[in-house]
């Protein structure tokens, strides 16, 4: 079959359908069960962070390495030509005549589609300001696939931060693809954007508003913890509503054992540590899946194929 | 009848039943793109169906569908009237534009187009009975009343 993500740039998660991200989910899936060290040897990959990033940098890297490439770039825009006052337009211009992807992070929103309208080569948005992530949608939707085994009608809450957070925007508009049923669970200065409830009505997604943090956990499969940020709320809002969107072991309990709880991470205390060992505490390995699901992206863009 | 206060034109384009109040905003547009342009406004003019209207006349410039659209937002029922040897050769409603490009700032403060040397893009789409600006950089959506 053609690999349609050939060259692709990937910015947004909506620039992809449904048989493209199945086709990155099953090479994730092929990728942790069998290691493929050579698969990017002899290619170079631009690594350009002009944002700080511990997760993502670290996870796109060692995917690159874990394939045989190569990397070049940088963690910091202090030691860029920015700096000196480059233009973004030019000093990816220069870059993308060096390497044979870009992966990028950028504090403004718009900055990877823009490099990808300048860029010679695909351009993989690793988080630009507040608008997507596309990458952290693919390893929550590759955590759900594999504990499930499909995505179609799977039934996930959302709990904490829904309007600020750009991976709950993204992974609910990926998982309307595949018919999901959603929940969410917010305070009301927080909950989802009216944009995003308007296009899940769009697409007929059967969504539905939750008051508790135990409702979701007795209605949903997966629950996507986010944080609720202090200075979202005034000082005296947060102490009273912050401490409804804490999970607790308590809580899991008497939950179903196939329950998983997922999490972008990193946390602060919207998941306590006593939950990391319960058997439904799935965040650790969601991150992991990280590297399975970029090993996928990077080699399905490069057209790189097994030995 | 109302006879209209306003001389013919030879050639050019009459920009007719935009709302009263936005035709210095068109004027204000076009200007901005033609620098040197001879135009002719009536504001507040007594209309049968708008009750007032503003009127644009443009000499020596024939606005094709596609150009006009640019004004979609300010008067989205205008009537366009190209004028060849003072006849009118061509009449037509507003379209709706799909894309405006370079016309207006995204009202994204943190948008990369308030940056870089490019110049705005929106996809236009029609929702209820409002248009939306989807700005093609940083994928957040405005409704029309923010260009105004």
């Amino acid at each position: 079959m053609a690999n349609s993500l050939l060259n692709l740039d990937l910015v947004s998660i909506s620039d992809l359908n449904k048989t493209q991200i199945l086709s990155i989910l099953a090479r994730a899936e092929q990728l942790k069960r069998q290691p493929q060290p050579n698969l990017l040897r002899g290619k170079v990959i631009a690594s350009c962070f002009f944002e700080a990033s511990t997760r993502t940098r670290l996870s796109f890297e060692t995917a690159v390495q874990r394939l045989g490439g190569q990397l070049i770039g940088f963690a910091d825009a202090n030691n860029t030509s920015g700096k000196k006052g480059e233009t973004l337009s030019d000093s990816i211009q220069m870059i993308s005549r060096y390497a044979d992807a870009l992966i990028m992070r950028h504090p403004r929103e718009g900055a990877a589609r823009l490099a990808a309208e300048i860029s010679r080569v695909p351009v993989i948005n690793g988080g630009d300001g507040a608008n997507q992530h596309p990458s952290q949608t693919l390893l929550d939707l590759f955590s759900i696939f594999e504990c499930r085994g499909q995505l179609e009608g799977v039934k996930v809450a959302f709990v904490g931060d829904l309007k600020y957070g750009r991976t709950v925007h993204s992974l609910a508009q990926a998982l309307a693809l595949f018919g999901a049923q959603l929940f969410f669970v917010a305070p009301s200065s927080l909950g989802m954007p009216d944009y995003l409830i308007e296009e899940l009505n769009e697409k007929n997604i059967k969504w539905q508003r939750l008051d508790s943090l135990e409702q979701a956990i007795d209605s949903a499969e997966f629950l996507y913890m986010t944080r609720i940020q202090k200075e979202r709320l005034d000082p005296t809002e947060y102490m009273h509503i912050a401490s409804q969107y804490i999970l607790r072991a308590q809580h899991l309990e008497q939950a179903s054992p196939k329950l998983r709880v997922l999490h972008p991470l990193p946390r602060v205390d919207e998941i306590q540590p006593e939950v990391d060992q319960m058997p439904q505490a799935y965040y650790f390995q969601q991150a992991e899946n990280g590297l399975y699901a970029r090993q996928a992206l990077l080699s399905l863009i490069l057209g790189a194929t097994e030995e | 009848m109302h006879h209209l206060q306003v001389e013919a034109i030879a050639n050019g384009t009459v920009i007719d039943h935009i709302p009263a109040g936005k035709g210095l905003k068109i004027i204000h547009r076009l200007q901005l793109k033609h620098k040197d342009i001879r135009l002719t406004i009536g504001l507040n003019l007594p209309s049968n169906a708008m009750q007032h209207k503003d009127l644009i006349k443009i000499n020596d410039l024939q606005l094709t569908p596609e150009k006009a659209a640019e004004f979609a937002l300010f008067a989205p029922d205008a009537t366009i009237n190209v004028i060849s040897h003072y006849r009118v050769t061509q009449k037509y409603r507003m379209q709706k534009p799909e894309q405006l490009r370079g016309l207006f700032q995204c009202p994204n403060t943190n948008c990369i187009t308030r940056f870089e040397p490019i110049a705005s893009w929106f996809a236009v789409k029609q929702a209820d009975n409002q248009l939306k600006l989807r700005c093609q950089y940083c994928e957040r959506s405005f409704s029309e009343d923010l260009f105004q």
